[in-house]
């Protein structure tokens, strides 16, 4: 890992009786592109809000490129931001409401107009700088903001849930398009998100965050198959997650409805011998699978057909766990009703921390 | 639809058919035109005649006698000041409580005060001021009594000018309140903090992007009030009798007994006034449809 | 204390010019006898034969106004949302003219064009001219009753919603009646009081018709009397007050705009 050029060390956040973020702590590296994920509430619009200095943190300090920047105002520390409802200057044309920074900040007229070309250029959309905001599309106007956040040269670009108010095709496509800018520019990023597909496309990191606290941090890779907690099991995609009992940590076994089957690694010990395992639907497949390979004896109970893939919904015991498999010419789905045996790798069955739920 | 139908039908040549639709709207028409239009145009129309009905300019060019253009003046004089006094304070007040982080209550009551004083006009209005600020009123005997200032001894009259624009305010400054608080509504807090996050001051934000945001409906609002207060004779007669000679007193003393002594010339000053409040009002629609296209 | 102090201030200064001449009213208002504060001039106005007699004829004209009104203006906003919606910019100017050529142009014209010598002569006979004076109401009272009734259509989905009525067998008086009026009721009440507000003691038209209505009384009062006046005027503000109250309560009742399709 590079160095760290933003950190958010221990940053607490209290609105009268109800505290909103609790010990943040998180760093992030030059130019790296990081994602708060978690669902409304979470506390990460707040935490992005603490670092552009909308809020001040109760707690815990922010720092930016080694200058601690938990007492400046906004418009003192040098970052750019772009907002869910776009917050273009409705008043202003394109140009103008890219150049704003810079006019504030000072620039002779020849270097604003020479960044504003540059940064049309960027979003790609060179002819339209005396456009009027309301004449843009959701999707042009986003590009614009991200252009005006841009022009000043931030040191640290914010994104907050920016692609939500925009139809999913546009979104989709903005989101690469944001990446690519975000790649060329080198810029430390921190987007925040509800939205699990984007984190995991765009990231570099991802912090899942749920009632204040940060459940995990890690690639979209780590987030994705090595889900750290019940939580970010469960919020990002889907997941079933099966109760069993522990039998041996350190060899990794357990015994799921008296099947035996094991974990591809040991897990923790914990005084009682109910644990929670999840299992992601792809990662189940019919048949007896390799040698190494976990088997369960269950019951089918629904076939769902989605087009490009079939969810299978089986039975083992009183739970029921989900599995994908492809639509393929050659393998017709099994029958509702009908008792198969699936498989999975060791590796694919996560053991969750915590309890499981009643 | 069916009323395109029915249109193209009655002029097609085949068979003669009622446009029904059309019977849905004929009472209002008829209403407009009997009680709106046509009265309003026989005034135009009239502004244009002789007393024998011939075609004449005339009357107009009369309107420019000392007695007449100086009714004008001072009407436009009272509907200028109270209009701007009156947006500009009402700005204020509706900034205070869309802006100022005052308790929901404060919002609340104010806008509920400005709904029913905005109506508070006419007649009852000049009562009001007649007990407050008139010589005997409750703020000029007691200025009188406690500090020892007798306004009405440094030369403050509720019968003149000064105190025509105030009463007008307490119409004026309400329905300011009412109309731009929408606007002020509109405002985005992102506004703000984009402006902020780009090293902007709250002055630079407020030059560069409230005021010129804003501008159309104050405008326009400032035009709307100017119109309200220029056709407004109610309070204006109550208070000063015929003392303050503004435009409409000078038209209604004009219907009673024909003080210009010639009626054409009272249709002229009528159309004056249409004129001046119509020209207002369509500034005020143009206003508004571009703060409207902006805070959509 | 919450809120910041410039706000707080301004708020101040405010109360102070809107409640200043209320308190200076009432307090002149109960000066009547003299050395001590009695409700002497509202015991004087309130006996007054002209204040009754002057006070029911207005809220008659008011009442008739409103019943006018409403049968021109909800059948017209109806129609226009419903089968005419080319004619919609036409019907909104008309109804905005009230509020850019003034009372008194309007009364003006009237008796240019009613008098006892024209072609319809509303004002050769006091009938007629009460007449001419409620459908002049109705012209000022047109650009806010349109305005609650066309709000109120707004919300409610008058296509299909007539179209309803229509599957179950219903005809047009059944559907403006029982269907329509029903669901924009409290629009249109809230476009009544407003409307009773301004007419009650409306000064141009009556007096320049010459009607015994309240708003010549008023003036009248006014030019003869010293205590009576502020009486009025404390009167005449909670009339104000009470009919925005109304309305105010009134629109915690209307139908929210509802789940339509667009």
């Amino acid at each position: 890992m590079g160095e760290t050029f933003l950190s958010i060390e221990n940053v607490t956040k209290s609105f009268a009786q109800t505290t909103v973020v609790r010990n943040v702590d998180i760093a992030i590296d030059k130019g790296e592109f990081v994602s708060f994920l978690g669902p409304s509430g979470c506390g990460k619009t707040t935490t992005l809000r603490m670092v552009a200095g909308f809020e001040n943190p109760t707690a815990g300090r922010i720092v930016i490129d080694g200058k601690d920047v938990t007492d400046l105002k906004p418009n003192q520390r040098n970052i750019g931001m772009v907002f869910q409802s776009y917050a273009l200057f409705p008043n202003m044309t394109v140009a103008q409401n890219i150049a704003f920074g810079l006019k504030v900040a000072g620039a002779s007229s020849a270097d604003i107009a020479a960044r504003v070309k540059e940064m049309l250029g960027i979003i790609k959309l060179p002819d339209h700088g005396g456009r009027y905001p309301f004449q843009l599309s959701g999707g042009q106007q986003q590009r614009v903001a991200l252009a005006r956040a841009l022009a000043v040269k931030p040191s640290v670009l914010l994104l907050d849930e920016p692609l939500s108010a925009l139809d999913a095709k546009i979104r989709i496509s903005l989101r690469a398009e944001i990446r690519a800018i975000q790649r060329e520019l080198g810029i430390t990023t921190i987007y925040v998100t509800h939205d699990q597909e984007e984190a995991l496309s765009m990231s570099d990191r991802i912090v899942v965050m749920n009632e204040g606290r940060v459940e995990q941090i890690g690639t979209p890779v780590e987030i994705y198959n090595q889900p750290r907690t019940r939580f970010v099991a469960s919020f990002v995609g889907t997941l079933t997650i099966l109760a069993a009992k522990a039998v041996d940590a350190a060899k990794g076994t357990m015994s799921l409805d008296g099947q035996k089957i094991r974990a591809g690694k040991p897990f923790p010990a914990s005084a009682s011998k109910n644990i929670s395992v999840a299992l992601r639907p792809e990662a189940i497949a019919l048949g007896k699978g390799d040698d190494n390979a976990n088997r369960l004896t269950v019951k089918v109970v629904n076939v769902n057909f989605l087009g490009s893939i079939v969810r299978v919904k089986v039975r083992s015991g009183a739970q029921d766990i989900s599995l994908d498999m492809f639509n393929q010419s050659t393998t017709a789905p099994p029958k509702v009703g009908e008792q198969v045996t699936v498989n999975f790798n060791p590796d694919d069955l996560v053991v969750l921390d915590g309890q499981p739920q009643a | 639809m069916t009323d395109q139908g029915s249109q193209t039908n009655a002029t097609a040549p085949q068979r003669f058919r009622l446009p029904l639709s059309w019977l849905g709207v004929a009472p209002f028409f008829i209403f407009a035109l009997m009680f709106l239009i046509l009265p309003t145009f026989r005034l135009i129309v009239g502004a244009f005649e002789n007393p024998e009905g011939h075609f004449t300019l005339e009357n107009i060019q009369a309107l420019a006698q000392p007695s007449i253009v100086s009714a004008y003046v001072i009407s436009l004089k009272v509907s200028i000041a109270s209009a701007l006094l009156g947006a500009f304070a009402g700005f204020a007040l509706a900034t205070a409580i869309v802006r100022g982080g005052l308790p929901e209550w404060v919002r609340a009551s104010t806008l509920t005060f400005s709904g029913v004083s905005s109506n508070f006009a006419g007649v009852p209005l000049a009562f009001a001021f007649l007990a407050t600020l008139g010589r005997l009123g409750l703020v000029t005997v007691l200025l009188n009594n406690w500090v020892g200032f007798n306004i009405y001894a440094v030369g403050f009259n509720l019968l003149s000018f000064w105190g025509l624009t105030i009463t007008y305010l307490y119409f004026q400054i309400p329905l300011m309140v009412l109309i731009i608080t929408p606007a002020l509504d509109g405002l985005k807090r992102e506004w703000g903090e984009a402006a902020a996050t780009l090293g902007a001051s709250n002055w630079q934000y407020w030059r560069m992007v409230l005021i010129p945001v804003l501008w159309p409906s104050f405008l326009g609002t400032v035009i709307l009030l100017f119109a309200n207060a220029f056709g407004a004779i109610a309070t204006a007669y109550a208070l000063t009798g015929s003392s303050l000679n503004i435009v409409p007193i000078l038209l209604y003393a004009q219907i009673r007994g024909d003080v210009l002594h010639n009626p054409n010339l009272g249709y002229a000053l009528a159309m004056g006034m249409i004129f001046i409040t119509g020209a207002s009002n369509l500034a005020y629609l143009w206003f508004r449809t571009r703060s409207e296209r902006w805070l959509k | 204390m919450r809120g910041k102090a410039w706000a707080w201030i301004t708020f101040a200064l405010g109360c102070t010019y809107f409640f200043v001449p209320l308190i200076g009213t009432i307090e002149f208002s109960m000066r009547m006898k003299r050395g001590e504060y009695s409700f002497e001039a509202y015991r004087v106005v309130f006996g007054d034969e002209r204040f009754q007699a002057t006070f029911g004829y207005s809220i008659l004209i008011a009442a008739l106004t409103i019943a006018v009104g409403i049968l021109i203006v909800v059948p017209t906003a109806y129609w226009i949302r419903l089968r005419l919606p080319n004619l919609r910019p036409v019907v909104e100017f008309i109804t905005l003219l009230p509020l850019i050529i003034p009372a008194i142009v309007i009364v003006f014209g009237y008796l240019r064009m009613y008098n006892s010598s024209s072609w319809i002569p509303f004002t050769a006979t006091r009938r007629g001219t009460d007449i001419l004076l409620m459908f002049g109401y109705v012209t000022l009272a047109l650009p806010y009753m349109y305005r609650a009734v066309d709000t109120g259509l707004r919300t409610i989905d008058v296509q299909t919603l007539t179209e309803a009525a229509q599957i179950l067998g219903a005809k047009w008086p059944t559907i403006i009646a029982r269907v329509i009026l029903p669901n924009v009721l409290i629009a249109v009440l809230s476009g009544a009081f407003l409307t009773f507000a301004i007419v009650i003691g409306e000064f141009t038209m009556a007096s320049l018709l010459d009607r015994p209505a309240f708003g010549p009384y008023l003036q009248n009062i006014g030019a003869n009397r010293a205590y009576e006046p502020a009486a009025l005027a404390i009167i005449a503000f909670f009339i104000t007050w009470g009919c925005m109250a109304v309305i105010q309560v009134l629109s915690r009742y209307a139908p929210k705009s509802a789940s339509r399709p667009n």
